[in-house]
């Protein structure tokens, strides 16, 4: 009777329509001005879903709690999620009309006929990329290994421990240390990066077949000429006891549409929190904002929380933006391409659209899957977002400007301030509309608005030049008339004098 | 009419205006025009306040009217109060350093001499600050290093007159001048650190004693 009433509600809540819009409780939505100050702003994301295991069936079964599920990763419409203290993976379909189903439990991959089940999953990864569409990787951790699947769950390539036993270590992993692969992502060409922990040496790297390539990716060391001083001067002992000047760690990884790489860390006072590698790992992040893509900027303590930011996901919605997942006060910012703040939403808590431990965020489209691996009984959760009316006239307004439309752009632009006035980059994008329209007058006062020098200094540029050349005659008269003058008053004077002398 | 025409007359007033020009020529002939200044009485007291006030109102409409890239300050977070006191106060602890210095050291001046040689060594970062603010109107952002390099040259400028204004008021030697200027500057500098001190120790006895009045007034009343 009980199963069945559980059934029944579950049934019940499967059922229930979702509306496009939202109109749930506010998100505590906020952005920061050019003077680095918050301000709020209306909701631009909103919880449409607040999905705990419990509410979860297959076949009939109640999926049961989530215990610290670490990874998550959208394909097609299949939410795969790496639920890591259950050694399983949970393929969750949304549908179009905001319902979803599970498609299917997997707590083992076929290798040769017989079945190997996973020990504490830590990452999963589906490919998009033509030519290995569909195919799986999941990092499964305690195994000490990453399993390259096909569709069917089937290993195509068991990748263990990378170790060989070489005087040089830099290049390779000692087999002394475990090899622990967290995260994965697979681009384009089927080279293979693996986040491991207690790895610094930035991401691991593999060909295709499965054998390992190097690190790749690895922040430079910056050795300030006061840390070599102290270094220096301090006795062997004290050279030990020193916090050693290591690469940071990195905690995350996303490939994005166009096959760069983002990485997050979560460690403190790191200028470049989050980072978009190239094929070689260097960081090509475009960082023009008022501020570095950092999280938070002010971090005054409250409510048990304080310093910096610690991004520990990063995901890349369609139109190039990027949002970016916070440990330590349960936030998620968004970015746009060129490094600006868009919007910050979320918060620490245990109400829906807050977070007690985020550990993973990816989006299916414009939509957004963020999940809490808190510990303890119903923290753990899985949080789908998606865009209010303020979220899409932001959006299409990036489409129409990314697309030359710059009239169209225009229009939605008005229509983001009209809504809400302290979003910055409307601004900016009028500004800009107006400068490709030839307003130039217009988007000088529109970029001053927002203190755009380098868009000011290129509308005022046009400005001066179509001024100097309407009036022309005048400043070349005026000009003229200058040159002239003293010569004329200077002989006359000598006349008169010459007149009065004589 | 007849009252401006009487004014002009005046003598006095003839000198202020004279001594307002005076300024001009200090600073194109600074060794000449300081030792004018103040041993043939060229210079004044009152232009030397009309200078220092200029440049006050100068810097508060070149802080808040340049264009913005340029310069670019929060309005709610501006403050002229403070730019008259980041103006005024060092002139006048600089000249009560460098006459207590100086006093010291043979020197001639006396405390408004000094005052007014401070002054008319303003007058060409007055004057340069006062044409940026129009032309940051006229130049992008593009030609940013022509106003930097204006106002590092206003700059130089500065100290090279405060420089010749030290040797010419006090007749030293341009080394005695150098070294008694950077003394004095770190005199202002303990100046300021006393004064901070002297408030700090004020105020905590002021708490001292408020608070034992007021456990006497407790203890009063509660009988």
């Amino acid at each position: 009777m009980k199963k069945l009433c559980c059934f029944l509600l579950a049934a019940m809540l499967l059922a229930v329509p979702f509306t496009a819009f939202a109109s749930g409780p506010t998100n505590f939505t906020y952005t920061y001005n050019q003077w680095h100050t918050p301000i709020p702003s209306p909701d631009a994301y909103r919880v449409t879903a607040y999905i705990l295991g419990q509410h979860l069936y297959f076949n009939g079964e109640n999926l049961g709690q989530f215990r610290e599920p670490q990874d998550l990763h959208a394909h097609g419409n299949l939410l795969y999620l790496a639920d890591t203290g259950n050694d399983r993976i949970i393929v969750i379909e949304f549908f179009e009309d905001t319902t979803w189903e599970v498609a299917g439990v997997h707590t083992y991959a076929m290798l040769d006929g017989e079945p190997t089940t996973f020990d504490r999953p830590r990452g999963v990864f589906v490919s998009d990329w033509y030519g290995s569409y569909g195919e799986i990787w999941v990092a499964d951790t305690h195994n000490q290994r990453v399993l390259h699947l096909d569709a069917d769950w089937n290993v195509i390539t068991e990748i263990g421990h990378p170790g060989i036993y070489v005087e040089d270590v830099r290049s390779l992993l000692p087999y002394y240390s475990d090899f622990l692969p967290a995260k994965v992502a697979v681009d384009f060409s089927g080279r293979l990066f693996v986040q491991a922990l207690h790895i610094n040496r930035g991401l691991m790297e593999f060909d295709r077949d499965g054998t390992f390539a190097g690190y790749m990716g690895a922040p430079e060391v910056v050795v300030t000429p006061i840390d070599q001083f102290f270094r220096f001067i301090a006795t062997p002992a004290q050279r030990e006891a020193m916090i050693l000047n290591v690469p940071v760690e990195y905690n995350n990884l996303h490939i994005d549409s166009q096959g760069f790489i983002f990485v997050t860390t979560s460690q403190e006072d790191i200028e470049f929190p989050v980072a978009r590698l190239n094929a070689m790992g260097e960081d090509i992040m475009i960082r023009n904002g008022w501020y570095y893509p950092i999280g938070d900027l002010w971090w005054g303590a409250g409510a048990d929380r304080s310093g910096p930011s610690e991004f520990v996901a990063v995901t890349t919605i369609p139109n190039d933006i990027f949002i970016v997942f916070d440990r330590n006060r349960g936030r998620l910012f968004a970015y746009d391409s060129q490094g600006h703040l868009l919007y910050v939403f979320g918060g620490p808590g245990n109400r829906e659209g807050f977070f007690t431990f985020p550990t993973a965020l990816t989006n299916m489209g414009f939509t957004l899957f963020a999940l809490d691996g808190g510990h303890g009984p119903n923290a753990s959760a899985l949080t789908r977002f998606d865009l209010t009316e303020y979220g899409e006239l932001i959006k299409y307004a990036f489409d129409m400007y990314q697309r030359g439309l710059y009239e169209e752009s225009y229009l939605y632009w008005n229509e983001v301030l009209r809504i809400n006035g302290n979003f910055g980059l409307a601004y900016i994008g009028i500004a800009r509309a107006h400068l490709r329209m030839g307003n130039y007058r217009e988007a000088m006062r529109f970029f001053r608005l927002q203190s755009d020098t380098l868009g000011y200094g290129r509308a005022f540029n046009f400005y001066r030049r179509i001024w100097m050349e309407e009036n022309f005659w005048i400043i070349a008269s005026g000009l003229g008339v200058l040159i002239i003058i003293p010569p004329v008053v200077k002989t006359i004077k000598k006349l008169r004098k010459e007149i009065n002398e004589s | 009419m007849t009252a401006v025409k009487k004014r002009l007359q005046n003598d006095s007033f003839r000198h202020y205006l004279k001594s307002l020009k005076f300024s001009l020529y200090t600073m194109r002939r600074p060794l000449d025009g300081f030792w004018d200044l103040i041993h043939e009485k060229r210079g004044s007291m009152a232009a030397a306040h009309t200078i220092v006030i200029t440049f006050v109102l100068v810097q508060i409409v070149y802080l808040t009217q340049s264009n913005f890239w340029w310069i670019d300050i929060p309005m709610e977070s501006f403050s002229s109060l403070i730019v008259v006191l980041n103006i005024v106060l060092p002139i006048l602890l600089f000249s009560l350093a460098n006459w207590c210095l100086t006093t010291l050291f043979d020197g001639k001046g006396r405390i408004r001499d000094i005052y007014m040689g401070y002054a008319y060594a303003m007058v060409p970062q007055l004057l340069i600050r006062a044409a940026i603010v129009p032309l940051t109107f006229i130049l992008t952002s593009d030609e940013v290093m022509i106003p930097i390099m204006l106002s590092q040259i206003s700059n130089l400028w500065f100290y090279i007159l405060i420089l010749c204004a030290m040797k010419q008021i006090h007749d030293y030697t341009f080394g005695k001048a150098l070294l008694t200027t950077i003394v004095s500057l770190s005199a202002m500098g303990i100046m300021v650190f006393i004064f901070l001190m002297f408030f700090a120790v004020v105020s905590d006895g002021m708490a001292y004693f408020y608070s034992l009045g007021q456990e006497i007034l407790f203890r009063i009343r509660r009988g």
